[in-house]
C-alpha cells in the first residue's frame, strides 16, 4: 500500500535527506516512523503526499506510482490520503464543521450526505456536538482530533500523520493514538511519525526506523 | 452519482462559491468600495466619451441629409433660359431632383427668414439671380462624388456658380472618426487598468488567505477549486464597477441634458442628448463583469501556482 523503492531525495539547497531508502507497509499495516530530528521522517510524509517528488527512485502510494501523477492528477491523488499535522493546521476562522467538511466540499459532496458524515467523523473522535465551536475554543487534544476528523472524513485507504501527539500531554497523546488504532482495526493503512518515546512502548506496532536517510535496525531503548 | 444529482451538485458547488464570496466583500466593505469606484469610473470615462461621439453624429447625421448643390446661373438668364438649363440640370447623372427657384421666389423667401425685408424694399430691382437646388442622387451624396458632381454642372450653359460647401461636414466627419478611434483607444487603456486593479485585489485576497488555500491544497483541492471564490470575487467587483459606471453616465446626462436643450434650442433645433439605449448598457455593465472575471482569473492562476503546501 506503501511502498518505497530506493528512494534518494536531495532538497534544491543541496541537502540529502533520503539516500536509498526502501520499505513496504502491507494493505491495513499500521507502523511508527522513527528517527532523530532530521533524519527524514518528515521527508517520507511529504514524498507519500505528493508534497515532493524523489529525486531518484520510486514511491507507491494505493498501488499507483506516484512519479507516474501528473500535477493535475495531486488533487485527486490526495484526497486518497489522510493527513494528520503536528500543528494541526485548522482554518481558526472556521466552525469545526467547515473544518471537518473541507475535504467533502472539495468532493462535492451534496449537503445532507455531508451533515451525515461530519457528524459520523466527529462522533468516532469523541466530539459530537462541537460542530459550531471554533478551533480557538477548543483544547490542543480537541483541536487535534478535529484534525484527524478532516484527515479521515473522506474514508482514505491511507492515513499519514507527522508527530500528532507533538504538542500534547502523555494522556491526550495516549487518546490521539488509541484512535489511529482504531481506524488501523477496520482496515486503514496508518503511518505514524513520532519520537515519542512511551508511545512506541505502549504500543506494539511495527517500527520503520531511519537513520541518515536510511532505513535502520530498530534500537532498543532502555525502558 | 446520477447525472442530474452531479449537475446539482455542480450548481450547489457555485452557488455557495458565489454567495461565499459575495459575504466576504461585504465584510470589507471599504476596500470593496475603492475597487468598485476605480472599475467604475474607469469603465465610465469610455462610456461617455462614447455618447458624446454618437450625439454629435446624431446630430451631424442630420446635416448629411441636407447636402445639396446650389447652381446660380447668369444674371441675364431668361425665365425660358433657365427652364432649359434646370432640364440638362436634372439629365446630369448623380442628380435627383433639380428645383429652380425664380429669383422672385428667392426674394421672398429671403425677405422670411433674414428678418431685413424692410431694407430689401429700398432696392430698386431683384439682386438675385435664377437658382437651381440640386440634390444628388445616394450614391453621389459622399463630399467626394459632390466635388466632381459640380465640376459637371459648371460645364453647363447659363451656369455661373455652383457652391458645394462641403468642406465642413467632412472636417466634422473626420473629427467624429478621430474622437471614435480614441474612444477605442482610451477604452482598451482602461480596460487593462480595470484588470490590474482588479488583480491586484485579488493578489491581496489570495495573500490574506493563504492559510486557508494552502490547508485546502493539502486536503486534495485542485487549482479550480480554489480558484473559484476568487473568481466569483473579481466578478462582483466587476459587475459592481460596471453598475457604477452606468451611474455615473446617466447622472452626468441628466445634469448636461438640459443645457444641451438649451443650447440646441439656441440654435432652432429639437436635438437633446440621447442616453446608454437597451442594448449599449449592458455592454458597460456586462464588460464589467467580464473584466473582473478575467482580471481576477490572470490573478488568481499566477498566484495560486505559486502556493504549494508545506507540511
Amino acid at each position: 500500500m506503501i511502498r518505497f523503492d530506493r528512494v534518494f531525495k536531495r532538497y534544491p539547497n543541496g541537502r540529502e535527506a533520503l539516500s536509498e531508502l526502501s520499505f513496504e507497509l502491507e494493505t491495513g499495516e499500521m507502523a511508527f516512523l522513527t528517527g532523530h530530528s532530521g533524519a527524514g521522517k518528515s521527508t517520507v510524509l511529504r514524498l507519500i503526499a505528493l508534497l515532493e517528488r524523489p529525486t531518484r527512485g520510486q514511491v507507491f502510494v494505493n498501488g499507483k506510482n506516484t512519479a507516474a501523477l501528473r500535477r493535475g492528477a495531486i488533487p485527486a491523488f490526495r484526497r486518497q490520503v489522510g493527513i494528520v499535522f503536528q500543528d494541526h493546521r485548522l482554518l481558526d476562522d472556521r466552525p469545526v464543521y467547515d473544518n471537518v467538511a473541507l475535504p467533502l466540499a472539495i468532493g462535492g459532496v451534496p449537503r445532507r450526505e455531508m451533515d451525515k458524515r461530519v457528524r459520523a467523523a466527529l462522533d468516532q473522535v469523541g466530539l459530537l456536538g462541537r460542530e459550531r465551536s471554533f478551533p480557538l475554543e477548543l483544547s490542543a487534544g480537541e483541536q487535534q482530533r478535529v484534525g484527524i476528523a478532516r484527515a479521515v472524513i473522506t474514508k482514505p485507504p491511507v492515513l499519514i500523520a507527522d508527530e500528532p501527539t507533538g504538542n500534547l500531554d502523555p494522556e491526550l497523546a495516549l487518546e490521539v493514538m488509541n484512535l489511529f488504532q482504531r481506524f488501523n482495526a477496520v482496515g486503514v493503512t496508518v503511518l505514524v511519525a513520532t519520537h515519542d518515546v512511551h508511545l512506541l512502548d505502549r504500543f506494539r506496532v511495527r517500527r520503520v526506523h531511519i537513520e541518515k536517510g536510511r532505513l535502520a535496525a530498530v534500537p532498543h531503548v532502555a525502558a | 452519482m446520477s447525472l442530474p444529482d452531479a449537475v446539482a451538485i455542480h450548481f450547489e458547488r457555485h452557488a455557495q462559491a458565489l454567495l461565499g464570496s459575495l459575504g466576504r466583500l461585504a465584510r470589507q466593505p471599504f476596500a470593496t468600495f475603492l475597487t468598485v469606484v476605480v472599475i467604475g469610473i474607469a469603465l465610465a470615462l469610455p462610456a461617455a466619451l462614447y455618447l458624446t461621439v454618437a450625439n454629435m453624429r446624431a446630430v451631424t447625421d442630420g446635416l448629411g441629409d441636407t447636402v445639396q448643390l446650389s447652381a446660380y446661373l447668369a444674371l441675364s438668364t431668361t425665365a425660358a433660359q433657365a427652364k432649359q438649363a434646370a432640364t440638362a440640370i436634372e439629365a446630369r447623372e448623380g442628380v435627383g431632383d433639380a428645383v429652380l427657384v425664380s429669383p422672385d421666389e428667392g426674394l421672398a423667401e429671403f425677405r422670411k427668414l433674414s428678418g431685413i425685408g424692410d431694407a430689401l424694399e429700398a432696392l430698386p430691382d431683384n439682386p438675385l439671380p435664377w437658382l437651381v437646388m440640386v440634390r444628388p442622387s445616394p450614391p453621389h451624396d459622399t463630399p467626394e462624388a459632390l466635388e466632381a458632381l459640380a465640376a459637371e454642372l459648371r460645364k453647363i450653359e447659363r451656369v455661373e456658380l455652383v457652391e458645394a460647401d462641403t468642406a465642413w461636414v467632412r472636417r466634422i466627419h473626420a473629427i467624429e472618426d478621430t474622437i471614435e478611434r480614441l474612444v477605442l483607444l482610451v477604452a482598451a487603456v482602461l480596460a487593462a487598468g480595470v484588470l490590474a486593479v482588479v488583480g491586484n485585489t485579488i493578489r491581496l485576497e489570495i495573500n490574506g488567505r493563504r492559510a486557508e488555500i494552502e490547508v485546502t491544497k493539502l486536503v486534495g483541492g485542485s487549482n479550480a477549486f480554489v480558484r473559484r471564490p476568487f473568481l466569483y470575487s473579481g466578478f462582483w467587483q466587476g459587475l459592481g464597477g460596471g453598475l457604477l459606471a452606468f451611474v455615473l453616465v446617466v447622472a452626468g446626462l441628466a445634469a448636461l441634458g438640459p443645457f444641451v436643450d438649451q443650447l440646441s434650442a439656441a440654435y432652432g433645433s429639437t436635438f437633446s442628448l440621447r442616453g446608454l439605449t437597451h442594448e449599449e448598457w449592458p455592454v458597460v455593465v456586462g464588460g464589467g463583469a467580464l473584466l473582473g472575471l478575467i482580471g481576477a482569473w490572470l490573478a488568481a492562476t499566477y498566484h495560486l501556482r505559486r502556493i504549494e503546501p508545506r507540511a
